[in-house]
């Protein structure tokens, strides 16, 4: 065969190539470029706003270096799991990554990140961060391995022209779960095309159903999913059958949208763009970022909103101390552990979180600010008025338990929810398959009875 | 030796990754954690983990299912009926019907997903034409999701074994077909006796082809319906994603995995034996 030799010569060739790409011998980011990883998706643009205007200002401060920018585009699941398969090879893992606090504790585990604490020291910005934004950035270890960037806290938007048509009080303060049925029945009572009240549901929501939804509530009954003091999961637990009976009143009374409409992965931007902004939805649990979505520079303009958007804290269960209830995250900013000079990467940090990028970015995306001047800026209150209530909550706020199964707990939530929502299930029996799936996943020992 | 080039690319491309990937069904490999860093062996942990979860057997029934009814039913049948009628057909009708099906399998996977999508969402294409005809059509996607995607997998496989049978059939002899006629064999009969038995080597490649093909399906029931309502249209790949990139657990999703490749492995016998292609 004449052709044979050619062929091996070529098939050898491939190889060598495809075996290099697996090594990760060459690769792009010298030590004087900074990648810089994060997440652009639908009505979240902030963050590349943000990167492509630090790439300039740092490269111009800093002839000679690249700053490589990798927006992932991809929801928040889809996120994580790009970011984290990025981190497994040397030859792809970002320099600098915006990581949600939630994650750090197991992305530390899994060797992603360096501690920032030798270069933290150095940086006069600093001792501007509250304590809490501190501790958020933190490993199990005790050593900081983010930079918070703001954090979100949650509550019941409500719209007041709907308000108004059905005769409610435009300033709203429910005290109980109970006042805020009363409400929604009296929104479904005087105009039945409005949808009374949206919490996100089900499995194609993912964490916002679990964050926005369940444990709004189930942290207003007095219960927690996880006992920090033991480091176990609660089960068998009386406060989760009482959150899904929520669930289920919402949704079997038809305040809710259909579950049709609830278990369509869109229906976060629909909220956002078209039920609140065009009158069809009164009362949506949702997070403080939304008003950015709604400001000049967010994804869906609307000048209105200020006037016809109010925001109510979500009372605990039966008005109960402290009286109201709320989650919170937020995002960081954080330096890989495999980077070639993470001296440089802190420095864009550095640039990133100076005092004007934390301010516009604190204000496009609506968050929480987390730095004192930032805090002090009167732009800060005056370009959104929500803000002031939403940082009022902070008072009241949860954290998620920061766990590495919490991804599939989380699941087994949005599981029963949607079991619930759907009428499969009675609360009872979706709270019991919960405890089952729980069980499965942490095994026996790592639980504890909730009662 | 010629065979030599085939054989170490395959064994870089295929067999490498699905040792890799047995290798992994044995450990508690992860994307975040502790057991990203380090991964254990597990031993049959993850198998054990498996079979008690009662996700597992419906996924299983969903993939059978989908299987069965999309490619060995659907497109099979389905294939083989339309290069029959294409013979007897008009050269204008084979054409443009020829073209119709053959578009559906040309589509990049994804844009026939999409298209999909937007023929049974509840908004779709269907309900539009069924609402001009006054039936007010129900949420497809979200009411009868298995019928769906095996619809939409039909629709867009069709072709492939549509061509393949063409081939086939012109390969028959005319002799003995007309000998059959003369020997007073009607349509029925000749298609029983003589033509289904002299393509039967082209029946088992098939079969074997779009039966490992829609085993591993996984945009079009990802795009369509994400494995929902509930895990109402979870098959195998899908609940190996899940596992492995939704919830990061790489080990356990490996060995849903492995479980598959038993799974093409059982319907290649069982082809293989049945037909037996290599008797003439």
């Amino acid at each position: 065969m004449r052709l044979a030799k050619p062929l091996v010569a070529l098939t050898a060739a491939i190889s060598l190539i495809g075996l290099a790409g697996c090594g990760g011998s060459d690769d792009s980011s010298d030590s004087k470029t900074v990648k810089i990883a994060y997440q652009k998706f639908g009505n979240f643009t902030q963050a590349d706003e943000l990167f492509q205007g630090v790439k300039k200002e740092f490269e111009a401060a800093n002839p000679g270096t690249t700053v490589e920018l990798v927006p992932i585009e991809a929801s928040q699941n889809d996120y994580f799991t790009k970011l984290a398969l990025m981190n497994r090879s040397a030859s792809t893992a970002p320099d600098l990554m915006y990581e949600d606090t939630f994650m750090i504790k197991s992305d530390v585990e899994a060797g992603y990140l360096a501690p920032l604490d030798d270069y933290l020291k150095d940086w006069s910005d600093w001792s501007l961060y509250l304590d809490a934004a501190k501790q958020a950035g933190k490993g199990d270890d005790g050593k900081t391995y983010g930079v918070s960037m703001g954090t979100d806290t949650r509550a019941l938007w409500y719209n007041k022209e709907v308000f108004a048509a059905a005769g409610l009080p435009t300033e709203w303060a429910p005290k109980t779960w109970d006042d805020v049925l009363e409400a929604a029945r009296t929104i479904k009572a005087s105009d039945p095309s409005v949808i009374p009240f949206n919490m996100y549901s089900g499995k194609p929501m993912g964490e916002a159903s679990v964050m926005q939804g369940f444990e709004m509530l189930e942290y207003g009954t007095g219960g927690t999913l996880y006992d920090e003091a033991s480091s176990k999961w609660v089960v068998g637990n009386p406060d989760f059958i009482d959150s899904l009976g929520f669930v289920n009143t919402v949704f079997s009374e038809g305040l809710a949208p259909t579950a049709e409409q609830a278990l369509d992965a869109n229906i976060g931007n629909t909220v956002a763009s078209d039920w609140l902004p065009n009158n069809k939805l009164g009362i949506a649990l949702d997070g403080s970022w939304m008003g950015g979505t709604w400001m000049e520079s967010g994804g869906t303009p609307w000048a209105k909103w200020t006037d016809v958007m109010g925001v109510a804290p979500m009372p605990t269960k039966n008005g109960d101390a402290p009286g109201s209830v709320s989650m919170s995250g937020g995002w960081t900013l954080a330096v890989g552990a495999k980077s070639k000079n993470p001296e440089l990467a802190f420095k864009v940090l550095t640039t990133a979180m100076n005092a004007k990028n934390s301010l516009a970015f604190t204000i496009d995306n609506s968050q929480i600010a987390v730095r004192s001047d930032v805090a002090a800026d009167p732009s800060y209150t005056a370009a959104n008025p929500t803000i002031k209530a939403f940082t009022d909550l902070v008072a009241v706020t949860h954290f998620r338990p920061a766990t590495s199964d919490y991804a599939q707990i989380s699941n087994a939530i949005q599981v029963a929810m949607e079991s619930v929502m759907t009428g499969q299930q009675t609360p009872e029996e979706a709270a019991a398959a919960y405890d089952k799936a729980v069980i499965g996943v942490v095994g026996e020992e790592n639980t504890t009875s909730g009662s | 030796m010629p065979l030599l080039p085939a054989v170490a690319l395959l064994a870089l491309f295929m067999l490498g990754p699905v040792l890799w990937s047995f290798y992994g069904s044995f450990t508690n490999a992860a994307l975040t954690g502790v057991n990203a860093a380090n991964p254990d062996w597990v031993g049959l942990d993850n198998y054990r983990k498996l079979f008690a979860d009662p996700d597992f057997p419906k996924a299983i029934w969903l993939t059978v299912v989908f299987v069965f009814a999309s490619a060995v039913v659907g497109q099979n049948v389905l294939g083989v009926l339309l290069a029959m009628l294409m013979r007897s057909s008009q050269k204008i009708i084979r054409v443009v019907v020829g073209t119709l099906i053959v578009t559906a399998w040309i589509l990049p996977e994804i844009v026939a997903a999409f298209a999909a999508y937007a023929f049974f969402s509840k908004e779709g294409s269907l309900n539009s034409l069924l609402a001009i005809v006054g039936i007010t059509g129900k949420s497809w996607l979200y009411a009868t999701p298995m019928l769906a995607v095996i619809l939409a997998n039909v629709w867009r496989g069709t072709a492939f074994s549509m061509m393949v049978y063409s081939a086939a059939l012109n390969d028959v002899p005319p002799e003995i077909t007309e000998a059959a006629t003369v020997d007073g064999a009607g349509g029925y009969k000749r298609l029983i006796y003589i033509t289904l038995p002299m393509i039967r080597r082209s029946i088992s490649t098939n079969l074997m082809l779009t039966t490992l093909q829609t085993l591993s399906v996984f945009t079009l029931i990802y795009v369509m319906t994400a494995g929902g309502p509930g895990t109402n249209s979870s098959t195998l790949p899908i609940l190996a994603y899940q596992q492995a990139f939704k919830f990061a657990q790489v080990g356990y999703g490996t060995a849903i995995a492995t479980i598959m490749l038993i799974i093409g492995g059982v319907f290649a016998v069982i082809y293989i034996r049945t037909l037996k292609p290599e008797v003439d």
